[in-house]
């Protein structure tokens, strides 16, 4: 049974320590989420971004609430290098997976499917490949001799994305980013931020059902307008690239990187 | 018609370098792989000839995909895309990309975002066009820091894509793939195989009908300016700006 909550009972839900599947900065993010999520006190995260990060992980590695990061790339965009992310790499203070986008996506498939590993083209003669010894060549028993690589699966506790609409029963709205199917499917459960709640059910239209992801795998509803801002949200509203290049210059330093995250959070209790 | 400016020259050799592509894609952020792909299809289009498919990640106009993030990997997969777009904060001389960043792993100063979709993208698409507007030994470095994705592999691995073109700012290679290295086959004007070799942190060889990379025909540098500049504007309207006023 979905519940619909408020964004703090959402972000408390979350425990330190979880694994948490976010998605790229094209797709959903639950930014709304994020600043009661970072107040919260939740630590130790291990954060599998589905198949990038932006803005949202930046500010959880700047909070110091990711121990753990599984990533293809973090990056703000035209606004260059994400700063947080740079600085923790270059101090050592973060578990690095890194990935590529597909190898991502193939371990969640393999989660969704119930399958202990995907297999997977490209890799070999990588250092990707040798800095992640938890994915195996192996051979491909239909065809001696023709080696690939075997993706574990992957998964996450939680998937946490924003997304335009839900209605009454938790069923939401996801239309054609299939990438929150994926991170559901693959996720214990999902905790989603909407724009809106309606009363009449997604599943009563064959338009809008063919684009719901089924209440099955909805954990949380909390409804939050523009929650995806300053990222834009697919058919809703653009990004607000100067936000974004604020942050971007804000958080070259730590100081002023926190000054940017108490007026949000309204504490300053991270370090 | 006032001369082509060099990002101008730049499409205009993309676009060369997508001659019978079917279906191109192009990553976020790379206008002038964008650009090239836009003047490829308007040109096929002009001599009536079936327009290159072009998908451009993060636009709506561009991109059909109906199935998320996964659609773009799974269609390279299957050999749908033939051509796409890599760069790197490295590049060496056996075709090795480095998006990562530079220095000991995992301590690497700088850090570069990361890898992306170069991991499997690189080893099967078959024509994956490595584009760097900076041409210096920083960047095309004898070997990578780092391997994101590896130029070739060995016959174990089925491998029907990989390196096909080096397009930089000063000069264009295409690649080897036998010998495992690249081949320069064009300096912008005003430029010499001297500059390339001092600019340039790997060795290469030197084609033998090496010259200058072509000036864009008055038809392409027209199209450039009208159709390619209209269509960028969605995607990347900064850069169809700046594109106006060279």
């Amino acid at each position: 049974m979905t519940e619909i909550v408020s964004l703090e009972e959402l972000a408390a839900r979350i425990p330190s320590g979880a694994k948490l599947a976010l998605p790229a900065d094209y797709a959903g993010v639950a930014m709304a989420a994020t600043w009661p999520l970072i107040a919260s006190g939740a630590r130790g995260l291990h954060i599998v971004c589905v198949p990038t990060g932006g803005l949202q992980i930046d500010l959880l590695i700047g909070a110091g609430r990711v121990q753990v990061l599984e990533t293809s790339a973090v990056t703000l965009g035209e606004a260059g290098g994400a700063p947080a992310f740079v600085r923790a790499v270059c101090e050592g203070g973060l578990e690095l997976l890194d990935a590529t986008c597909p190898a991502i996506l193939s371990g969640l498939a393999a989660a969704q499917k119930g399958v202990p590993f995907m297999p997977m083209r490209g890799l070999i003669g990588s250092d990707l490949l040798r800095v992640r010894p938890d994915w195996r060549v192996t051979e491909n028993p239909f065809e001696p001799g023709d080696e690939i690589v075997a993706i574990p699966a992957i998964r996450p506790d939680i998937a946490l994305f924003h997304a335009a609409e839900a209605d009454r029963d938790g069923n939401v709205w996801i239309g054609r980013r299939r990438e929150l199917a994926l991170m559901a499917y693959a996720s214990a459960t999902s905790f989603v931020t909407v724009e809106r709640i309606r009363d009449a059910s997604l599943l009563d239209d064959e338009v809008t059902a063919a684009g719901v992801l089924p209440a099955l795998y909805v954990g949380a509803i909390a409804h939050a307008p523009n929650g995806a801002w300053p990222y834009g949200l697919w058919g809703e509203y653009p990004t607000d690239a100067a936000e974004i290049a604020r942050y971007a210059e804000m958080a070259r330093s730590e100081a002023s990187f926190s000054a940017y995250l108490q007026r949000f959070t309204g504490t300053a209790a991270f370090a | 018609m006032r001369p082509a400016s060099d990002r101008e020259r730049l499409i205009a050799t993309v676009a060369e370098l997508l001659a019978g592509v079917h279906h191109v894609a192009v990553g976020a952020s790379s206008p002038i792989p964008a650009a090239g792909a836009m003047l490829r299809r308007a040109v096929d289009a002009k001599r009536g000839e079936a327009p290159v498919r072009i998908s451009i990640l993060g636009s709506a106009r561009h991109n059909f995909f109906t199935n998320g993030s996964s659609e773009l990997f799974d269609c390279a997969a299957q050999g749908r895309i033939d051509a796409f777009f890599l760069g790197g904060g490295q590049i060496d001389g056996q075709g090795d990309i480095n998006l990562v960043g530079a220095g000991d792993y995992p301590r690497s100063a700088p850090r570069w975002p990361g890898s992306f979709g170069s991991g499997l993208l690189y080893y099967v698409v078959p024509r994956v066009i490595l584009f760097r507007e900076e041409h210096s030994p920083r960047v095309l470095v004898e070997k990578v820091d780092f391997i994101s994705a590896a130029g070739a592999s060995p016959p174990s691995v089925r491998r029907p894509g990989g390196p096909y073109a080096l397009l930089t700012s000063l000069a264009l290679f295409r690649f080897d793939k036998a010998r495992r290295c690249f081949v320069l086959t064009g300096v912008a004007p005003g430029h010499d195989t001297d500059e390339v070799r001092d600019r340039t942190g790997f060795g290469f060889d030197v084609a033998e009908d090496l010259g200058p990379i072509p000036e864009p025909s008055p038809e392409a540098l027209a199209l450039i300016r009208d159709r390619v500049r209209g269509e960028l504007a969605e995607t990347y309207p900064q850069f169809a700006e700046t594109l106006r006023d060279e």
